[in-house]
């Protein structure tokens, strides 16, 4: 990282509730721009809730979140404003199944940015050129491949040219085989500069290409730290035990 | 053997006709008696229905009336207008049928073939050169508009002002020598039926639409009214809305403005059809998974984007055989107006059966009307088949 980065996700006592459920108590942390962040734990820790509250898909209802020099709050333009900078890629793909694969990119760059249709449509084929699928750009969802499917809607992310990629757990509904071909254009994306926090329990990718690694149990951040720090060095007992379990 | 297990054929006695009976009528000794059963009361019924049809009934009653039975009290002199108007939908349907294709084209064979069935029946009149200038329309149409994708967009504003065009023929300028005018309570038959279906269609639709959004809303005012009003409407018959609208029409409209009977009767059953309209495209509403919209708006769209690009394509498409259910029950309920005074294709049939040459022919007259119904109600379950194959519901 250089030294002239900034803090692009500034996260101070964040808490939430589902109704009378604490589901994230307190949780701060600062994101710099280019920085990799993979958040690992165990299923019901909060990791996916709070990144979702980056993009305010969660509303949280005590601490601050600033992003990019906005702080999220209910006003109904600075949220716009946000998500316009943070692309989402979601475990379940959400392609939109009556669009193709180049509408479904092409949408938001058309009527949220205002670009015209033949510069949305360059984006989208250089995105899907990117993603290594540039023949499925006229297919439907449904006649694509799981592992293609995420990887147009990694595309369809992109085409926003946002400064912030959230990932939520974006291989867990994968056949083992295709993991890889989602993986390949993560790695890519996080070489070429982005700022991603990726929710994930893919080890091999965290390892490999990850700046920082966060622990989340019980709504809380329980560790964090460089890859070689978490793996080699695990300083709290509740990460021993969680790596060790899905570490084999 | 050399050859793999792919390559060996079907056994031979299950494939072809034979193959096919013995598969589904004769494979058991109980699905043969009832295949026998069945065939013979098809045939029982069949052949009395024919021989009825071809020697027992005075058709005469229908091509005497025919004029009646398509126009009603339309003045004689001016049914020429509706002929246009007829030439003129010919024409965008040809349009239609070249430059779309698919579903239209084969629809649009239909007609044509219906128009040349017509022309060569001796029914007499100027009718038959009427409808062979349709035919001839529709084939010119569609030969000038084959693949012709650019036209698309100047095809749909056509359509639109064609609705125009239409009300303007028909109902015609007032004192203007050529086209006198033709009140609403002067329309009949087919072309009433018509004309109140089409227009309450196109009316409830969007009615409804709004009224699902509106029951979804997040705005109390907007959702108790869209509430209220939904189940007021489905709790009360069809004929009292048709009655009230009647009397209370007029009350609700400043003074001096007069509504014809016709509108009134086109009201109630645009008001009636878009309550359960709105029902349909709540249930397409609630199937929308809240991950489509949750992505929608992760890349940045404001709500009204995210309903108007994401929520209501896919909630429209997979209702659209409940809705076209809903507006073929509505062109049949069209024949209620007959209650209010309305001389629709059914109160047409009605008031030649009171004439005293034509007493005792019901069946023929009955049997003519549900024939009528029978074949627009088929062309619309049709199209509907047609377009969710070609958008794709329930596979993608």
């Amino acid at each position: 990282m250089s030294s002239v980065a900034k803090d692009i996700i500034i996260c101070k006592d964040v808490h939430k509730w589902f109704d009378r459920l604490h589901v994230l108590k307190g949780i701060n942390l600062t994101v710099k721009t280019g920085e990799v962040l993979v958040v690992f734990g165990p299923s019901g820790s909060g990791k996916s809730t709070f990144i979702r509250t980056i993009n305010r898909l969660e509303e949280h209802q005590r601490g601050t979140i600033i992003v990019d020099g906005i702080e999220l709050s209910n006003d109904i333009r600075n949220i716009a404003a946000i998500r316009q900078e943070i692309g989402m890629v979601f475990q379940s793909f959400n392609l939109f199944p009556h669009l193709t694969a180049i509408q479904n990119i092409t949408l938001a760059p058309m009527w949220v940015r205002r670009w015209p249709q033949e510069k949305s449509e360059q984006i989208a084929r250089d995105l899907l050129k990117r993603v290594g699928i540039p023949e499925q750009a006229d297919k439907f969802p449904a006649q694509l491949s799981g592992g293609q499917q995420q990887r147009v809607a990694i595309a369809r992310a992109l085409a926003m040219q946002p400064k912030i990629m959230l990932f939520d757990e974006p291989t867990s509904a994968l056949d083992p085989e295709m993991i890889k071909e989602v993986l390949d254009v993560m790695t890519q994306l996080a070489r070429s500069g982005m700022t991603m926090i990726c929710v994930t329990h893919e080890m091999g990718f965290a390892r490999g290409v990850a700046d920082r690694m966060v622990f989340f149990d019980g709504g809380e951040i329980i560790e964090q730290g460089t890859p070689d720090q978490i793996f080699s060095n695990p300083q709290h007992d509740r990460t021993k035990l969680f790596l060790s379990q899905i570490l084999h | 053997m050399a050859t793999s297990a792919d390559t060996l054929g079907p056994p031979p006695a299950s494939v072809g006709v034979i193959g096919w009976l013995r598969k589904n009528l004769f494979s058991s000794w109980f699905n043969s008696i009832l295949t026998i059963i069945c065939l013979v009361l098809i045939y029982v019924v069949l052949s009395q229905l024919l021989v009825w049809a071809f020697t027992g009934a005075r058709w005469t009653v229908i091509t005497d009336n025919l004029r009646l039975f398509m126009t009603g009290p339309y003045p004689p002199d001016q049914v020429w207008r509706v002929w246009l108007v007829l030439v003129l939908l010919s024409l965008l349907f040809g349009f239609s049928a070249g430059i779309f294709g698919g579903t239209i084209r084969t629809l649009g064979t239909w007609l044509g073939a219906g128009y040349l069935t017509l022309a060569v029946l001796p029914f007499g009149g100027d009718g038959r050169a009427w409808l062979l200038a349709n035919l001839g329309v529709l084939v010119i149409a569609f030969w000038l508009g084959r693949g012709r994708v650019k036209w698309r967009r100047w095809l749909i504003v056509a359509w639109l002002l064609s609705f125009i065009v239409t009300l303007v023929l028909l109902g015609g300028l007032g004192k203007n020598p050529y086209l006198p005018e033709v009140s609403a309570s002067q329309w009949g038959g087919l072309l009433l039926t018509f004309m109140t279906a089409v227009v309450s269609i196109v009316l409830s639709f969007p009615l409804g639409v709004l009224l699902a959004l509106g029951r979804r809303s997040n705005l109390p005012a907007v959702k108790l009214f869209s509430i209220l009003y939904i189940e007021l409407v489905r709790g009360v018959p069809l004929v009292t809305i048709l009655f009230m609208t009647q009397i209370m029409l007029p009350l609700f409209l400043p003074q001096g403005l007069r509504v014809d009977i016709v509108t009134r009767a086109i009201a109630a059953f645009t008001l009636f059809t878009a309550a359960y309209m709105a029902e349909n495209v709540r249930g397409g509403l609630q199937a929308i998974p809240g991950g489509q919209i949750e992505a929608a708006q992760a890349l940045g769209l404001n709500n009204a984007l995210v309903t108007l690009f994401i929520v209501l394509p896919q909630a429209l498409r997979m209702v659209i055989p409940a809705t076209v259910g809903l507006f073929i029950s509505l062109f049949k309920d069209t024949t209620l107006a007959t209650i209010v005074a309305l001389l629709e294709l059914l109160g047409v049939g009605r008031s030649v059966l009171a004439q005293p040459e034509f007493l005792g022919l019901q069946t023929e007259v009955y049997v003519f009307v549900a024939v009528i119904f029978f074949i627009f109600s088929y062309a619309m379950s049709f199209a509907s088949y047609r377009l969710e194959a070609a958008l794709g519901v329930g596979k993608r």
